[in-house]
């Protein structure tokens, strides 16, 4: 394997689990609901698998992490969009919570002699002819299944957004609450539902981490990664395609540190992970932060009904 | 009416910090832990004996009551700095620098100029975001936010390459000198200069809101921006901008007060997410200086008494995340649950 | 086609807001076939009205009659059911999606398949069927206001709603525009649809109506079928004979002309050449030029959204024109109408609402003790009744929030009071009062400028009056006939 093998393949790698969160932020966002909780639906999601695949293998793992990020997730809903809590406040509590409910029923879990701290991973599946393509063949068919399924789900949040009746609706939401309710649409429901679904996949994304890379949980294990969706989803215009690009570029920039040190080149790599931070920034003031974003995003108090 | 604003102000905290640590104990008894143990420990290990109350409570308090008041000058202009944490560390990296390379003749001034030059870093990395906003109309929520990744990757980076300790062994800059250290405030415990500056900062921001005209502003921007535009001819944004920057100059004070008090030394982990559990500290507050100086006295006490917790009764400290979760949580649905049992009257006109 | 099938009958309606009351009583009959045109000054209800007709707020008493049958619509979604749809003035788009996709929205079935070809046919065909242009692929945001409104229409009608109600559907519109949407309602109405929209002008509802209902205070005044030939009982109807008024102006003499206080040195506020265009590109004032002397009442009037709100801030010096220039007094005090928004901050105390005036150019401390007594001696100046001056502002009733506004606002005998619909919302005795204060200031020689939705009152009270129409401004002569007819753009 070369090294541009090896940095390919660690960039998709460590964007698979990004671009789970950043899909859940993307759906959450475009009903007009800003999750800056999602980092406690990674974390919690994290751990349940860890539990889940030791108990029952690594799908039922994967679908209970997803389970506990959308639970985290409903929390966030019923403040925010029941109690009409603040919406990014309210994130900021999600988090602690998620990631603090993590770490204390971790340790619990250490306790004893049957404590889990350890499963099996996944294997890499090697899709035969398209593994073969040159450069990018590798890196982006010989992955885990958790990987693949982004190839599905992110066209298929495209075709929902873009091509179902509910997409429309979930984007008006997003745009106009009001118009939304003049059609006769619920915006608390579709608020409700997308940021319970954007929830699951957050939860998936801290499942990936356990069950397709590491096999184990550790403290601080989602490292910011529901902070960095944020940043994806704008970096990403709010688009699908877009934000998967976006996931790209963040998990590039991870794999440039890896890469970094084991060639053991002395570069400043924390400046390298400062950098996507910063082209956000940039990118936001370029295209004039309020428009590409949906204009309704994080303004509290919709319509009720 | 007045009365029974009032009344609903008192209690929210109340209520919030009973429904909080009931939560919490719920989970722990499910656990299968002993909470009324847990319980025990935690109040001992924060208020227990001098010891508690002084190097661990009180000491614990002093960057969260800073940090709240930075938050809350900032929200009562009605702009949401979710970025006190970055400011933080910008202030602490500033004092850094100056703390180490100022010559040890300069005495005390070494201390004071290193607590200036955090305030100003925190002001300056506020101030990206205040142009951010003012210039490109980008939301100081996401902008903050982002701010403070690069501000932490910012420290990550100078503690490996320029502010690196001599040895260059570990990600960590060297201890700076005595005389950058803020004085402790009793020999025999761990309480520094920092604490009072930072009750100093509280009645400050008490003062300045109350009595000046600026303070003034500031707050009728938040209150009712319309209002502060039309009757009192407020340029609102200025002020707005203003209150950021303000805002993350205490931020980086309180990031310069507990290096110089505490730490001694930059390493990344230096603050273990207060500019976030400000955000509680505030809200818990009222996002009045008064409150939060009660509200501080809570969580430090929250923190010490986690720390406790875990070492008496193995419960684990990560449960104060939960309880300052829930006390937030609770503070926000306030208004939401009031608006839902009173009358429906207002929902008819409302649209 | 179904006769009586879609007729809409609404039976003395009543609604209150609080302790306002927006109907006492009001009716309308509307039948498949006719175009029913509302008619009434801003406040009369007819928006009320038509809120109730279309489920988006329920009544406090009387009945509706859909289809020979008594229904009471709890929710909006039941009255859509029932195929009752609205246009409302302010319109409920998307701007950033396509007239397509705003158009799909009414579309059940969250997962059922959107195709923009198969939207845009669906659109191009609606239209077609009913006589509208539209582009289905552009994006709202982009189009004119009446093309917005064509997509809110066909919105609106895409399901077959046999029944459409329009707000004030020409508010926004120029007169050729409104003409020609007036056209297209009575044809569409022709197709056996029935049709109920409200309106300020009169021509045009004289010209194209099949039926005028008036309502005037909440109540029914005038309901006839055409044709209409003459303009004098709606105009009465609409404004109401003379009676009420002196009823309220009996303890104050009209004492009209120019002021004889104090020394009056002519021109207090100057406009030359004034555009101003809102946020989003829409122009709402118009080359204004006029100069304001001190000493005088200058009423204001316009129906909503034809730039007397701009006017009354430039003029207050509360908002910076796009274009041209503004000589105005520094001082100037201003009483909007919406005192809970933009006059007072609700939930500070009145002493700190004292001191909110002028505090964009305070500098240093704030001695509270003497903003106290201030405070104190202006509210015993303007009968203002608090528990003490310390009390929030939001625990004060409606004319005593508004007393204590005109007193904080005239506090250092501002050469320039601009005031916007000051006696709305005030009862008979204050709104007297209000109008006696008005007027005192004047003959202390200040300029004053009021706003009124209210003609009667404007008459009563100004010395001269500027009509707003579409952004521009008109002196008319001041009688409520000159007024009214160039309130509905008529020259």
């Amino acid at each position: 394997m070369t090294v541009a093998d090896g940095f390919l393949e660690a960039t998709v790698r460590s964007a698979t689990p990004l671009a789970f969160a950043a899909l859940g932020e993307l759906i959450a966002e475009r009903s007009g609901v800003i999750n800056i909780g999602l980092e406690g639906s990674i974390a919690l999601g994290a751990f349940v698998a860890l539990l889940a695949t030791a108990a029952f293998g690594p799908a039922t793992g994967l679908v209970a992490g997803g389970l506990a990020g959308a639970a985290i997730a409903l929390v966030f809903a019923t403040f925010v969009v029941t109690l009409r809590a603040q919406q990014v406040l309210a994130g900021t509590a999600v988090s602690l919570l998620g990631l603090g409910l993590a770490a204390a029923l971790h340790r619990i879990s250490m306790i004893g002699p049957d404590a889990v701290s350890q499963v099996v991973t996944i294997p890499v599946v090697t899709i035969p002819v398209f593994s073969q393509i040159p450069l990018v063949g590798p890196a982006l068919f010989a992955q885990p299944l958790t990987t693949y399924a982004l190839y599905l789900l992110f066209p298929t949040a495209w075709f929902f957004l873009y091509r179902t009746v509910g997409g429309v609706v979930v984007r008006a939401t997003g745009e106009n609450p009001e118009a939304a309710h003049a059609s006769g649409h619920s915006p608390d429901a579709v608020r409700f539902g997308a940021v319970v679904v954007g929830g699951f996949f957050a939860g998936i994304g801290g499942a990936t981490l356990v069950v397709a890379q590491v096999g184990t949980f550790s403290d601080g294990m989602s490292a910011g990664r529901g902070f960095i969706a944020i940043a994806i989803v704008a970096l990403g215009r709010w688009h699908p395609g877009g934000v998967a690009v976006g996931a790209l570029v963040f998990g590039a920039v991870s794999a440039l540190q890896f890469l970094a040190q084991s060639l053991g080149w002395s570069v400043p790599y924390n400046l390298l992970l400062a950098f996507p931070y910063l082209l956000t920034l940039i990118a936001m003031a370029a295209f004039g932060g309020v428009q590409a974003s949906p204009a309704a995003l994080g303004r509290d108090g919709a319509t009720r009904r | 009416m007045s009365s029974q604003r009032r009344v609903a102000q008192l209690s929210t905290p109340l209520f919030a910090v009973g429904g909080a640590i009931a939560v919490a104990a719920t989970i722990i008894t499910l656990a299968g832990l002993d909470a009324g143990a847990a319980l025990r420990a935690a109040v001992d290990g924060a208020f227990g004996d001098s010891f508690a109350v002084l190097s661990a409570t009180l000491k614990r308090m002093t960057p969260l009551l800073m940090l709240g008041i930075a938050v809350a000058v900032a929200f009562r202009a009605g702009v949401l700095n979710i970025g006190a944490e970055g400011q933080f560390l910008a202030g602490a990296t500033a004092a850094t620098a100056v703390a180490l390379r100022l010559p040890g003749r300069f005495g005390p001034l070494v201390f004071l100029a290193a607590l200036a030059a955090g305030a100003i870093a925190g002001a300056g990395w506020a101030a990206i975001a205040a142009w951010l906003r003012r210039r490109y109309l980008v939301t100081e929520v996401v902008s903050t936010l982002l701010l403070n990744f690069v501000a932490l990757n910012l420290v990550g980076f100078l503690i490996r390459g320029p502010l690196q300790e001599p040895t260059g062994a570990y990600p960590q800059s060297s201890t700076i000198p005595d005389v950058g250290k803020l004085p402790l405030l009793f020999a025999e415990h761990r309480l520094h200069l920092g604490f009072l500056i930072a009750l100093a900062t509280a009645l400050g921001t008490w003062w300045v809101l109350k009595f000046t005209a600026a303070g003034f502003r500031l707050r009728a921007t938040g209150a009712s921006p319309d209002a502060a535009r039309s009757a009192g001819q407020i340029p609102v944004e200025r002020v707005q901008a203003m209150a950021l920057v303000a805002s993350g100059a205490i931020a980086g004070l309180a990031g310069a007060s507990e290096l110089t008090g505490v730490t001694h030394a930059l390493y990344e982990g230096i603050s273990p997410g207060y500019g976030y559990t400000a955000i509680g500290v505030a809200l818990l507050g009222g996002l009045h200086p008064g409150g939060i100086v009660i509200a501080a006295i809570f969580f430090g006490a929250l923190g010490a008494g986690a720390d406790a917790m875990q070492r008496e009764a193995a419960v684990p400290a990560e449960f104060a995340s939960v309880v300052a979760a829930i006390v937030i949580l609770c503070v926000l649905a306030v208004p939401g649950l009031m608006a839902r049992f009173t009358s429906g009257g207002r929902a008819g006109s409302a649209t | 086609m179904t006769a009586l099938a879609d007729t809409l009958e609404l039976q003395n309606i009543s609604k209150r807001y609080g302790s306002t009351v927006a109907l006492a009583g009001a009716s309308l009959i509307a039948r498949p076939g006719a175009l029913h045109v509302l008619l009434g000054e801003n406040g009369a209800g007819k928006t009320t009205l038509l809120r109730v007709a279309s489920g988006l707020t329920t009544a406090d008493a009387g009945s509706i009659i859909h289809r020979g049958h008594a229904v009471r619509w709890q929710t909006r979604a039941a009255a859509l059911n029932a195929g009752i749809s609205i246009v409302q003035q302010h319109f409920s788009l998307v701007p950033a999606m396509t007239v397509a996709e705003n158009v799909a929205l009414a579309d059940r079935g969250m997962l059922a398949r959107f195709s923009m070809a198969s939207a845009a046919a669906h659109v191009r065909h609606l239209c077609a069927e009913v006589g509208l242009d539209l582009d289905p692929g552009a994006t709202v945001g982009t189009l004119s206001v009446s093309a917005q409104q064509r997509v809110e229409i066909v919105k609106t009608i895409a399901h077959g709603a046999p029944v459409l109600i329009l707000d004030e559907p020409t508010a926004v519109l120029s007169p050729s525009e409104a003409e020609s949407l007036f056209e297209w309602l009575r044809g569409f109405a022709a197709m056996g649809h029935t049709v109920i929209a409200i309106t300020h002008r009169i021509r045009e509802a004289m010209r194209f109506a099949d039926s005028i209902t008036v309502l005037r205070g909440g109540k029914t005044v005038f309901a006839s079928d055409g044709p209409f030939t003459d303009d004098r009982p709606l105009l009465e109807a609409i404004l109401g004979e003379s009676r009420g008024l002196d009823d309220r102006m009996v303890e104050v003499p009209s004492t009209p002309g120019s002021g004889s206080g104090r020394d009056i040195d002519g021109v207090a506020v100057s406009l030359a050449g004034v555009s101003v265009t809102d946020g989003n590109g829409v122009p709402r004032l118009r080359d204004v030029n006029c100069s304001i002397r001190a000493g005088a009442i200058v009423g204001v009037a316009g129906v909503e959204g034809a730039g007397q709100r701009e006017l009354l801030r430039v003029i207050a010096g509360r908002l910076v024109p796009t274009a041209g220039s503004v000589v105005h007094d520094r001082q100037a005090g201003f009483v909007p109408e919406d005192r809970q928004r933009e006059a007072v901050i609700p939930e500070f105390s009145l002493t700190e609402n004292f001191a909110l005036r002028g505090s964009g150019a305070r500098r240093g401390l704030i001695r509270w003790s003497v903003i106290a007594s201030e405070t104190k001696a202006a509210m015993q100046r303007a009968d203002v009744r608090a528990a003490s001056a310390e009390s929030a502002a939001q625990t004060l009733s409606g004319g005593n929030q508004q007393r204590f506004v005109f007193a904080r606002e005239t506090v250092g005998a501002p050469r320039v009071i601009v005031a916007e619909n000051p006696t709305r919302g005030l009862d008979v005795r204050a709104a007297a009062e209000m109008v006696r204060r008005l007027r005192d200031a004047r003959d202390a020689g200040a300029a004053i400028v009021v706003y009124s939705s209210d003609v009667h009152e404007l008459v009563a009270l100004a010395d001269r009056a500027l009509v707003c129409f579409g952004g521009a401004v008109r002196e008319v002569a001041v009688s409520a006939e000159a007024i009214g007819s160039a309130l509905v753009g008529a020259s």
